[in-house]
């Protein structure tokens, strides 16, 4: 079968609209907001703060725990039954293991630092959402780190790779969803999912298409970031500095 | 623990003031948005100073208890995220948690203002549930008054989903509205020695000896009380606190317009 339009419309390799906050929960340590189509998610850290169990305490550098959890009235279908799932736990601790390359903890041994995050509204691609927004909410916290953490799903419909998939794209009978968490500056690959069928290249040129996404992604994080600041300099003299 | 924040705030009270500069019974800036969230079938966003909570109603589509076959029913439940405080814990809900969304039930079920037969599809066989979910975003003091008004403003915000009999399609919107008659605010009033609070903050909180929450009907009279706080309370100071309740449940039942 031929993928001609995509549902909404997009070209293949467009993402949806995305925005980004930073500092959205005044009693949290740190906070983020990311949202791209109807898929909202917010993020709060707490931390770091005394680790209970006990027996998770690591007296070399502090534990990154990481909490998803989707509102019971953010699904596209039935309520959500609240509290833990085996999705939610999985998802907890998929983005727990994308996170953790990029904060350096050492200077909190024995202690959490707590990250929960949370799905007001749902259309597919939530937990590439979710570590967007926690990626904003650790560094608003002030949490060391060495990069952000950006991602985004990626997959095939039909005979097309395409980029974001909505849930249309992503209940698809005949597609593929490749969730990837990338680190912006070295572009290694933090998290990785997929389901479903598809042939090495697809899958090679996909991820290759990523990088550039990932890119797209942290300058929304990064301009969140600034404007939580106070940072006046707009990104085309940002760019050129580096260069 | 707290307590010279506590001598402090009474010490202010006296003098009519507060820690954050308000008159006992100021309420902080309240801001209803509707329409807050595109899955739900009724949703409002509730802000009060820095307190902001989130309320969202799922219609199910159930099967009548056998002893009311003919009515609809009403689900209310609240979620304290530890997104939004260093206080709240993951886990099963709490009792404060509980406790929330049995004053907010009582408020919306026992002022009647949900006309439940007409939620009634089919009798004996299929009649609407209307699911509330309230949940916590940043907890800045006075969820008891937040909560039932996101609930209040979420019913109101509803409207029904395309039902063919056999399924709810969640994605068609109808227009149809829930059957609303009565218009109930619930208002909270707080004691602290012999004075009297409305919308404190976390802070403040802390260390209330008594609290009343008040179900207020738009003919003034009452439809569910709930008293909280570790002090018993005289008489003559409970119906104050009804009076002041009664007294302020119009400036939030104009939120609710």
């Amino acid at each position: 079968m031929v993928y001609e339009k995509r549902f909404d419309g997009r070209d293949f390799d467009e993402t949806r609209p995305m925005q980004a906050k930073a500092g959205v929960i005044k009693r949290a340590v740190g906070s983020g907001w990311f949202k791209i189509g109807k898929t909202e998610a917010i993020a709060a850290v707490y931390g770091p703060r005394d680790l209970f169990p006990r027996f998770l305490q690591d007296p070399e550098k502090g534990y990154l725990r990481v909490n998803y959890n989707m509102m019971p009235f953010s699904s596209g279908s039935d309520r959500v039954r609240p509290g833990p799932s085996r999705r939610s736990k999985e998802i907890s601790a998929v983005a727990e293991r994308a996170l953790r390359p990029v904060v350096d903890l050492s200077e909190f041994p024995n202690a959490v630092v707590d990250v929960f995050i949370e799905l007001p509204q749902a259309d597919a691609g939530t937990r590439c959402a979710g570590i967007c927004a926690a990626s904003i909410a650790l560094a608003d916290a002030g949490i060391p780190m060495r990069d952000m953490v950006a991602a985004i799903a990626v997959g095939r419909v039909e005979d097309k790779l395409v980029v974001d998939l909505n849930y249309e794209e992503d209940s698809h009978e005949d597609g593929v969803d490749i969730p990837i968490a990338m680190l912006h500056n070295s572009k290694e690959v933090a998290l990785l999912q997929m389901d479903g069928v598809i042939s090495p290249e697809m899958f090679k040129e996909a991820v290759e298409k990523t990088k550039g996404i990932i890119d797209k992604v942290f300058e929304v994080q990064k301009q969140a970031l600034k404007e939580r600041f106070n940072v006046k300099q707009d990104t085309k003299q940002d760019d050129a500095k580096q260069e | 623990m707290y307590a010279e924040l506590k001598n402090n705030i009474i010490k202010l009270l006296g003098e009519g003031k507060r820690l954050d500069g308000r008159a006992p019974l100021d309420y902080r800036d309240i801001k209803v948005e509707y329409d807050a969230t595109e899955n739900a079938n009724g949703s409002a966003r509730v802000k009060i100073g820095d307190t902001e909570v989130l309320a969202g109603i799922k219609m199910e589509v159930m099967k009548p208890y056998p002893d009311a076959p003919d009515v609809g029913s009403l689900m209310v439940n609240v979620e304290l995220y530890p997104m939004s405080s260093p206080e709240f814990e993951s886990g099963p809900p709490s009792i404060d948690a509980i406790e929330l969304a049995r004053v907010t039930d009582r408020c919306i079920r026992e002022s009647k203002m949900l006309d439940v037969k007409k939620l009634c599809i089919e009798p004996k066989e299929k009649a609407w549930m209307v699911v509330i979910d309230v949940c916590t975003i940043n907890e800045g003091g006075n969820l008891f008054d937040a909560i039932p008004l996101a609930a209040l403003a979420a019913l109101k915000n509803c409207r029904l989903p395309a039902y063919d009999g056999e399924m709810i399609d969640y994605h068609t919107k109808t227009d149809e509205k829930l059957p609303l008659v009565r218009n109930p605010v619930s208002v909270t009033v707080y004691k602290y020695g012999d004075n009297f609070m409305l919308d404190p903050t976390y802070e403040e909180e802390r260390v209330y000896d008594a609290r009343l929450t008040v179900g207020v009907l738009e003919d003034g009279n009452l439809c569910s009380l709930q008293k909280g706080g570790d002090h018993s309370v005289k008489i003559d100071d409970l119906f104050k606190m009804i009076d002041l309740a009664r007294e302020k449940a119009d400036q939030l039942r104009k939120h609710l317009e």
